[in-house]
């Protein structure tokens, strides 16, 4: 059991501070850090490993102290004993991928070192590597590589900073799956930072959330990201909606309450949540859990049905993304070939169905 | 020419670029890498030989390796003769004339590393020392090929600090800049020009060398 009770202070110019203030245990398993950029995940993993020194506070691994401020105790990164994957992966590129890999057990015997070497080489297949340097490796040989040169060390603690970033899902899975592999024989506190929803499902036992270098919240992925409760956590979670609401009235026998958007140009049923009626509020709703269609939908179970105008359409992959003045300004995601089967263009009157339960209050 | 000349300022060099590069190395990595606010300081003692007059420095450092100065007095009672106009006395005068041309390549390429490589071995268990030699110094070796050639180079052309602390001993201080400085006065200008001539080519490889492998050989102190 990793704990980490730390508070840092950065201070950037006299107007612009930050403060990590970060409570929190990781029992042994996956548990995945998730919040927007400059929440302070990386700030918090570069404590854990002795890079950066808290202001005050303590991290402790099980019994042992790796940094007391009271007791004015410090273990270098040296002695922490834990694995950390940068971002940046941090290969050594001057070495070939068999020194990379060997680089932390230089206290082993040679034999030791070799044995250990082949088995981390097969857990993460990379056998047929070993002689290469780090310039000749695709993006997903590197990651591996990376992961295998901080695995190889029986590392207490293993800290993953985004390791994964810029492959394609079919690769981070199978990567993912030799991870989860090495995981079952050695059970230890894994931290994991993403952005990426897709890997939070793939690996989350359970998900810890940061915002301005605060813990937000814990609990079950689903709960807690289907549900974000601040707006830059919806933001990082993938709302592309958040819009400013005011509370109308609550109707607590039906469970929900009726907020209006933008200026009371249209009202929308909402699950019951925090706020008496006339205070301010926000709903985040995903692009891509709002319906579009061009005639009035009748016979609905949707609560939310909203007439609008269709303002812009814009290609992104393999989904478009349609801007829709329905009182508000709605994002929603559809699939080309719905645009095609719908003859959706600027202009268009639609209406946008949403369902009462894809509406998430934030505060 | 002077062959006798020519090696002792071959000699002085390759004494000073070896012993300045052995000091330079944990210098430079201090430079680079500590957090200490009075590092400018010593950073602007570092480039101090930049800007003063060879004469000046060559002053101080009579002054300090004569037999009333500090130097000289640990001298005399360690070797039981005086420091000046010797070539110990020289060597130790142009590592500090040369010391700026040593630091700053190093320091230049120490920094433009990727830190997160030093945080990586660090994490993986490796001290300073190991991560010094088995990451920094590999990495940042155009800079420390640029240091010794550079430090070299700068070496073998001294003059005003040589004239101040050797003189003008031949074998032991006539260094080959001298030896022109010598054949001009005696108005030996083909002598003087042959001599010349060579100091000048090798100059120009050894620099043609440096700015081969690295191009940011005048760089000054690099931004943070």
């Amino acid at each position: 059991m990793l704990s980490v009770q730390i508070r840092k202070q950065f201070r950037s110019n006299a107007r612009q501070r930050f403060l990590l203030d970060i409570t929190a245990t990781f029992a042994p398993g996956f548990t995945v850090l998730f919040g927007p950029s400059g929440a302070g995940k990386s700030t918090l993993l570069d404590c854990i490993a002795g890079l950066q020194q808290p202001d005050s506070g303590e991290i402790r691994l099980g019994e042992e102290s790796f940094f007391d401020a009271a007791g004015a105790l410090s273990l270098p990164p040296q002695r922490r004993e834990l694995a950390y994957v940068f971002q940046s992966l941090a290969l050594f590129p001057h070495l070939s991928v068999e020194q990379n890999i060997r680089y932390g057990l230089d206290k082993l015997t040679l034999p030791e070192q070799t044995e250990r070497s082949n088995s981390i080489a097969r857990t993460f297949r990379i056998g047929n590597l070993l002689t290469r340097r780090p310039t000749e490796l695709s993006g997903g040989e590197k990651q591996r590589v990376a992961l295998a040169r901080s695995l190889i060390t029986r590392p207490r603690v293993l800290l993953l900073d985004e390791p994964l970033n810029g492959l394609d899902s079919a690769l981070r899975r199978s990567i993912l799956e030799d991870l989860r592999a090495w995981y079952d024989a050695n059970r230890i506190p894994i931290l994991y930072v993403t952005h990426n929803r897709e890997e939070v499902d793939a690996i989350g036992e359970r998900v810890v959330t940061l915002a301005n270098g605060r813990v937000q919240e814990s609990g079950a992925p689903g709960a807690i990201l289907d549900a974000p409760r601040s707006i830059e956590l919806a933001h990082a979670a993938g709302f592309e909606n958040v819009l400013p609401a005011i509370v109308v009235e609550h109707r607590s026998t039906d469970g929900v309450m009726r907020v209006s958007l933008d200026h009371a140009a249209c009202e929308i049923e909402i699950p019951l949540g925090d706020g008496e009626p006339g205070s301010e509020v926000r709903v985040a709703i995903r692009a891509g859990d709002i319906l579009i269609a061009t005639q009035a939908p009748h016979f609905l179970s949707a609560r939310n049905i909203l007439p609008g105008i269709v303002e812009s359409l814009e290609t992104r992959g393999a989904m478009v993304a349609i801007r829709v003045k329905a009182g508000a300004i709605f994002q929603v995601h559809v699939t080309p070939g719905a645009v095609r089967a719908l003859d959706l263009s600027p202009g268009l009157l639609v209406w946008l169905v949403i369902k009462t339960h894809s509406c998430h209050l934030v505060r | 020419m002077n062959a006798e000349a020519l090696f002792l300022s071959l000699r002085l060099a390759a004494t000073v670029s070896f012993l300045l590069l052995v000091l330079a190395l944990p210098l430079a990595y201090g430079l680079a890498f500590s957090t200490w606010r009075g590092k400018f300081l010593v950073e602007s003692v570092v480039a101090l030989p930049l800007v003063l007059p060879p004469t000046v420095l060559g002053f101080y450092a009579l002054v300090a390796m004569g037999p009333r100065g500090p130097l000289g007095k640990i001298w005399q009672s360690l070797f039981g003769h005086s420091l000046a106009f010797t070539f110990a006395g020289l060597v130790l005068a142009s590592m500090l004339y040369s010391l700026p041309f040593a630091v700053q390549p190093l320091v230049a390429s120490f920094e433009s590393l990727d830190r997160r490589l030093l945080d990586a071995s660090a994490v993986l268990g490796a001290n300073r020392a190991r991560t010094f030699l088995r990451v920094i110094v590999p990495l940042a070796w155009p800079g420390v090929l640029t240091a010794l050639v550079l430090s070299f180079a700068h070496t073998l052309g001294e003059f005003g600090v040589v004239l101040m602390v050797g003189g003008n001993l031949p074998g032991i201080t006539r260094t080959v800049s001298i030896d022109i400085y010598d054949r001009v006065q005696a108005l030996d200008y083909a002598a003087a020009r042959q001599t010349a001539l060579l100091l000048l080519l090798v100059s120009f490889v050894v620099l043609a060398i440096v700015y081969g492998v690295n191009r940011r050989v005048w760089s000054p102190w690099p931004a943070k």
